[in-house]
């Protein structure tokens, strides 16, 4: 099986006159058709990124800086801004963090939605409507023939957030990255656009990386799960062997410190210290400074590498289950 | 909406009464216009007759109510010295001021929002440079300074353009207008230019800033994942939330820019109200002063309510309040 989507060592730096500082390094993904991937880290550790350099989205001084982005076997590093454009919102498409300030406020839905169709292909703006319209049926908006003429500000946070996945689903994109889609969201909420994202892909066959802070999120969601930590996939595989046994010591810590592992009256669990930041990033294995088990070994990079099923950047794996 | 406009012409009604009050006061208090009118050979007696004749013998504050009496009958006196009503006066000179204004004012915003989207899309390019550092230029040389160098450069050197009056006229719903006829445009082309050039610079700024701004809102970034051309981009997407504030800034300078064409109409010998409102204040000529400004006040309110009216059609989201 060819897969849809193969990021091979994906490097985005910001570069200015004074020098350049590495947002991500050496990143690796592989996607067949259909799968979904989650796409986990705390802020600052690279995993926006890794999905704006996908889109080629990333803004200046930012740029991706090397590696290859294939999909469907071409790369879209090479591919001409007119090129990539007919493939963005096309084959790939993006969904935002804040549903409050992704639609233009000042433009009603209809426009917002028939354009993205118009962009990509010549029909007639009747067929465009219709076709916004089912999309907003799709993602459950009430009314959606009536729902077409209003502007962003008469939706709710939870509605502009399914008005814009229906927006990233109007051509049927084979891919769709979705970048913490359901973080400003209320936990009700949050659960209602999982679950329509979930049977949506599921019944299209699409390709979701859902990038997302939160392991509990992407636990019943994600086949697949890698985990970013200082511009770098630190451990990569199947989510239910990663969450029943996390060997990286941050996925570790991270599984450690979901509150429903922690036993009642305890104190919390937590990863001690704090996410290093871009400019600063400690050389070798990023986690070392954080980690319980860093030994000398530690302060020279770690390559990414198979380990049981799995690919894993470091030198002391976790050995027993987490403790839960 | 119909509440809202009465409660915001009552307002421009005290405004006016406030002001008039305000004028009436000062110029009293700076002198009196007789000595300017009265002929070098006038007698006592010439004297005391004019006096009695302008009704400046009374007391101030019965100067004052005769004058408001008038108002409420719609005449807002008689200049002391053209001897005509002063609303006919100003407003046989309005059209040439207005005519200029708006020239200068559509001048402004057909050069400065396409420079300043062009600026703000490639804030790092030469051209983008170039436009905001002649827009320094164009925020700080004063006018009188830039109407004299084009009339050097294009009247006196090249002798392409006339460097005053109005030219020919040609008159629609009765009322004379240069921008009809080619000649009359040739000869408003110098002073609109002149006068439009800090406007021009004043809207690439707002629009560059705007769009500088805009550029990396979090809507523009998702109209980019969408596979939008960057022109829709730009021109819809961009433009339109851009033009609020310009919008805004523009109708505050309409009323600003028919202030400034004071200078403009001196220097290009153009017959407009400012010429006459200068000669006015020199001669204390009261009545001619009083009607023009609250023609101003007038005017400004119209301005400040077709803005409103324009908000609502470029921001939905006012529209939405007040409905």
């Amino acid at each position: 099986m060819t897969a849809l989507l193969e990021i091979k060592g994906l490097k985005t730096e910001v570069v200015t006159s004074d020098g350049r500082v590495t947002l991500i390094d050496d990143v690796n993904l592989t996607l067949a058709a259909g799968e979904v991937m989650g796409l986990v880290g705390e802020s600052g550790s690279g995993k926006s990124v890794t999905g704006l350099s996908i889109m080629g989205l990333v803004d200046n001084p930012a740029q991706v800086t090397g590696g290859q982005i294939l999909f469907k076997g071409q790369d879209l590093r090479k591919l001409s801004e007119r090129k990539i454009r007919s493939i963005r919102g096309n084959r790939v498409a993006m969904i935002f963090q804040d549903p409050m300030s992704t639609l233009n406020p000042v433009l009603r839905i209809d426009t917002q939605m028939m354009e993205a169709v118009h962009a990509h292909e010549a029909v007639s703006k009747q067929a465009a409507r219709e076709r916004a319209r089912d999309a907003l049926g799709m993602v459950g908006i009430p009314s959606p023939d009536e729902r077409l003429s209003a502007y962003p500000h008469q939706f709710s946070g939870g509605m502009r957030q399914r008005v814009a996945i229906a927006i990233a689903l109007l051509m049927s994109p084979d891919l769709i990255i979705a970048d913490e889609p359901t973080t400003a969201l209320d936990v009700t909420i949050q659960a209602q656009i999982l679950s329509i994202v979930q049977k949506l892909a599921r019944e299209k066959g699409t390709t979701l990386i859902w990038i997302t802070h939160d392991l509990s999120v992407v636990a019943g969601l994600a086949e697949k799960l890698s985990v970013m930590y200082g511009g770098r996939i630190v451990e990569q595989g199947l989510t239910a062997d990663l969450l029943r046994h996390p060997m990286h010591p941050y996925t570790n810590g991270l599984i450690a410190s979901l509150p429903a592992h922690n036993k009642r009256g305890s104190r919390l669990k937590q990863i001690n210290g704090t996410t290093p930041s871009v400019a600063s990033m400690p050389s070798g294995c990023a986690f070392h400074p954080r980690c319980s088990s860093a030994t000398q070994l530690c302060l020279s990079r770690p390559p990414l590498e198979p380990i049981d099923g799995r690919l894993l950047r470091c030198f002391h794996p976790v050995t027993a289950g987490a403790p839960l | 909406m119909t509440l809202w406009i009465i409660q915001r012409l009552l307002q421009a009604i005290l405004v006016a009464l406030a002001m008039a009050a305000i004028v009436f006061i000062g110029l009293h208090l700076i002198g009196s216009p007789i000595e300017t009118l009265l002929l070098p050979e006038a007698t006592h007696e010439d004297r005391l007759r004019l006096i009695a004749d302008l009704g400046l013998d009374r007391p101030l504050y019965q100067q004052f109510f005769l004058f408001l009496k008038g108002v409420v009958q719609g005449n807002l006196g008689t200049s002391y010295v053209y001897k005509e009503p002063a609303v006919d006066l100003i407003l046989s000179r309005l059209p040439a001021t207005l005519e200029l204004a708006f020239a200068a004012v559509l001048l402004s915003l057909i050069l400065g929002v396409p420079l300043g989207l062009a600026a703000g899309w490639k804030p790092e390019s030469r051209f983008s440079r170039t436009i905001m550092i002649g827009s320094i230029f164009g925020f700080s040389l004063p006018i009188f300074w830039i109407a004299i160098l084009l009339i050097m450069i294009f009247s006196v050197q090249l002798g392409w353009l006339p460097s005053s009056g109005r030219g020919a006229i040609n008159t629609i719903l009765g009322i004379p207008w240069s921008f009809i006829t080619l000649d009359g445009l040739k000869h408003m082309l110098l002073p609109a230019v002149s006068l439009s050039l800090f406007n021009i610079s004043m809207v690439t700024r707002l629009t560059e800033a705007g769009v500088r701004e805009a550029m990396s809102s979090e809507y523009v970034r998702f109209a980019k994942a969408k596979g939008l051309a960057p022109w829709r981009i730009l021109s819809v997407h961009i433009l339109k939330n851009v033009m609020i504030p310009v919008v805004t800034v523009v109708g505050l300078d309409i009323g600003q820019t028919i202030a400034f064409s004071v200078v403009t109409e001196t220097i290009f010998a153009w017959p407009g109200v400012g010429k006459i409102i200068i000669d006015s204040i020199s001669a204390l000529d009261r009545p001619v002063i009083v009607a023009y400004l609250m023609l101003v006040v007038i005017m400004f309110v119209i301005i400040n309510l077709v803005v409103d009216v324009t908000y609502r059609l470029l921001d939905p989201r006012i529209r939405l309040q007040g409905e």
